[in-house]
């Protein structure tokens, strides 16, 4: 274990060159370069605007006790920090198939691929969110004393996309449909967080053939749902998030990533020859 | 001295999928019926590698000498059995590894240097090397997919030679290359070897594993059948093979319009029986078995003898000799007799050509058809691809009268 250990410090060169690696080829060829990175969440924003805001008419909260009142604000503050789950998920799927020449020809803690994977979407989210802060700073919203909180709630979520991809990078070297499953749990996972409409509309208690359901209890336990709050309580509302929240997001990404390394470590052993 | 490497009873069982099934509902349905075969590749290998050696593995194809590589690698884990190593590995299986051909050479050095275990300082330091080294001054700023393959090979080898480890690992990929980059891989074994580096090759080519190598272990099936000094073992190699180590056909390719055909090639030692072995500066005779479906006017019968590596060692035909009949038709045989093969020790292969007076069409051409091994005899010369069978003179006391 010490031995891990020691290996994975000495990959920490290795990790920065292949995050460096993702970054400088990720838009390469591309005319706009690094500026997708921006539009892309920009024109979800237009579109998830007009559809949910204009057409569907939700209101988005007034921000307590910031008194912010601004859709694409409050989409943005859930919205990127789903992209950064998302892309982790997808990104770490592909991250030891799409380096299996390597894998077969050159040994290092296998680990890697996983972290630089993920390690340059979380430069593409900080950014995003540098954005954000600048645009909620124009709105009125004075979010520079939360940033402390934001980058601690970051990191938390950094663990937690980093436990999933762990799991789903090795699942998917040995059975491909993980991401086909993935890409539908996907859409449902999207829709289960309150990233396109506020948590007020989501019903405390569903009936369901005369059984009554404590829906709103239930769909507190999703971790998305206190991880997209606690981004809002940080940058929407100008509060500190629950205690117990941050707590409970810890407890998450502490066992997501127990179990997505000891997966890993399972699996790995025979990665070369089923890569 | 301490050994850098030691294997202990390391086993490696590969699984062959005769269906792959790579979904989950596969893996739930087939759970009672396991669908792979078991493919044992290394069976209770131990071996001590010392430290500062430059150590052959040998063997045939899929005997499990380059499973071996990997596992000491660390790229494969032996099912059973521990291997342990003492100091920094590197392995070079292959040039390049990692290279992302949108990014320009000077980000791949830095890529291909941190994969291979280099810090970014060291890389920093090392930098000028690897570049001058490569003869790439120019280009270092363009991106690497518009190199050509030997600016590839070099940039790759060029940041392998810099890693600087303590056990250096090569598989024989290494030894494709033109000459000048083949020499370059010999310079710096040989350099490595004086400092002191442990070096473990893994190679076909007995010729250079002989001049590179201390010691070597001969693989087999996965077993190990030996371990000892290079000359030795490779020698006791070469007496237990059968001289064609590559059935006729199975390893080469072939070719030709086919109104005649050479059906089979014979090696003969001097009593006309088929060669068990063939020595330095001892007769051979090459039979080649012809069949014509057709009368075929002024026939010209060819062959070549090449190394491993491509390099045509010679190639003798019987227009050049002057030896050309009217017409052949069925079946018969000629003969190449040489009384003494003044090959160097090593591994040949063979080719065999049948074509029109013209020499431009070939009836049946049979490219690499059959592999044979040299062994030492009289001259007892080593190196390089020919014995030159001269005479010293004044090397040795005179004996005055």
């Amino acid at each position: 274990m010490r031995t891990k250990l020691a290996e994975y410090v000495d990959s920490g060169d290795l990790t920065l060159n292949l995050t460096l690696r993702e970054l400088r080829s990720r838009y390469k060829k591309s005319f706009l370069g690094w500026a997708w990175s921006l539009l892309n969440p920009l024109s979800t924003v237009i579109v998830y605007s007009i559809v949910f805001a204009f057409f569907l008419k939700i209101e988005p909260p007034r921000g307590d006790p910031s008194g912010l009142k601004n859709f694409a604000a409050f989409l943005l503050c859930g919205l990127l920090p789903w992209n950064y789950l998302q892309g982790g998920m997808t990104g770490s799927m592909g991250s030891l198939i799409g380096n299996a020449n390597l894998i077969k020809k050159v040994y290092f803690p296998r680990e890697v691929f996983v972290v630089s994977a993920i390690g340059s979407l979380l430069v593409s989210f900080l950014i995003e969110l540098g954005v954000l802060a600048g645009i909620l700073l124009l709105l009125g919203n004075m979010v520079l004393p939360w940033i402390p909180v934001v980058l601690v709630i970051v990191v938390i979520q950094s663990f937690f996309v980093l436990g999933i991809g762990f799991l789903l990078s090795v699942m998917n070297v040995y059975f491909r449909d993980v991401q086909h499953l993935i890409n539908v749990a996907l859409m449902a996972l999207f829709y289960s967080a309150p990233i396109v409409y506020p948590i007020s509309v989501v019903p405390d208690q569903a009936h369901l053939g005369g059984v009554t359901i404590p829906l709103g209890t239930l769909y507190r336990l999703n971790p998305l749902v206190t991880l997209v709050q606690s981004y809002r309580d940080a940058m929407y509302n100008l509060r500190f998030p629950p205690a117990l929240s941050i707590l409970y997001l810890i407890a998450w990404s502490a066992v997501l990533m127990a179990v997505g390394l000891w997966v890993f470590q399972k699996l790995d052993r025979r990665l070369a020859e089923e890569v | 001295m301490a050994a850098a490497i030691s294997v202990d009873g390391v086993s490696k069982t590969y699984r062959l999928y005769h269906e792959r099934n790579q979904s989950l509902k596969g893996a739930v349905m087939s759970r009672a019926r396991v669908r792979y075969e078991s493919f044992p590749a290394l069976d209770d290998v131990s071996l001590e590698i010392p430290a500062g050696e430059t150590f052959g593995l040998i063997g045939e194809n899929g005997c499990g000498k380059s499973t071996l590589l990997k596992c000491i690698a660390r790229i494969l884990n032996p099912d059973a059995g521990s291997i342990r190593t003492e100091g920094k590995i590197s392995a070079l299986l292959e040039l390049g590894a990692g290279f992302h051909p949108e990014l320009s050479g000077r980000d791949n050095v830095y890529l291909n240097g941190a994969i291979l275990g280099l810090s970014r300082k060291q890389l920093n330091a090392r930098f000028d090397d690897i570049v001058g080294f490569a003869g790439l001054e120019h280009f270092i700023d363009t991106p690497v997919k518009n190199y050509s393959s030997g600016m590839y090979v070099r940039l790759g080898f060029s940041v392998a030679i810099n890693v600087d480890p303590d056990i250096l690992l090569v598989d024989e990929v290494l030894a494709v290359g033109d000459e000048e980059f083949q020499r370059r891989c010999s310079e710096k074994f040989a350099e490595l070897k004086h400092s002191g580096k442990t070096v473990v090759i893994v190679s076909h080519a007995l010729g250079s594993v002989r001049n590179l190598c201390d010691e070597v272990a001969l693989l087999e099936h996965g077993k190990l059948l030996s371990v000892g000094p290079a000359g030795e073992v490779i020698d006791g190699y070469l007496a237990e093979v059968h001289v064609d180590r590559v059935k006729d056909g199975e390893y080469g390719s072939r070719w030709g319009s086919g109104e005649g055909k050479v059906e089979r090639v014979e090696l003969l030692g001097a009593d006309g029986a088929p060669a068990t072995e063939i020595h330095t500066g001892g007769p051979l005779t090459l039979r080649l078995h012809y069949a014509m479906s057709e009368p075929i006017p002024q026939p010209v019968f060819g062959v070549a003898i090449q190394t491993l590596e491509g390099f045509t060692v010679t190639g003798p035909n019987t227009r050049q000799a002057g030896a050309v009949p009217d017409q052949l038709s069925g079946t018969g045989h000629v003969d190449l007799r040489v009384d003494r093969l003044m090959l160097a020790p090593g591994t040949y292969d063979l080719s065999v050509s049948l074509y029109d007076y013209s020499c431009s069409h070939a009836f049946d051409f049979r490219y690499r058809t059959l592999r044979f091994d040299v062994q030492r005899g009289d001259p007892a010369e080593e190196h390089g691809v020919m014995a030159l069978g001269g005479e010293w003179e004044g090397a040795v006391n005179p004996v005055r009268r």
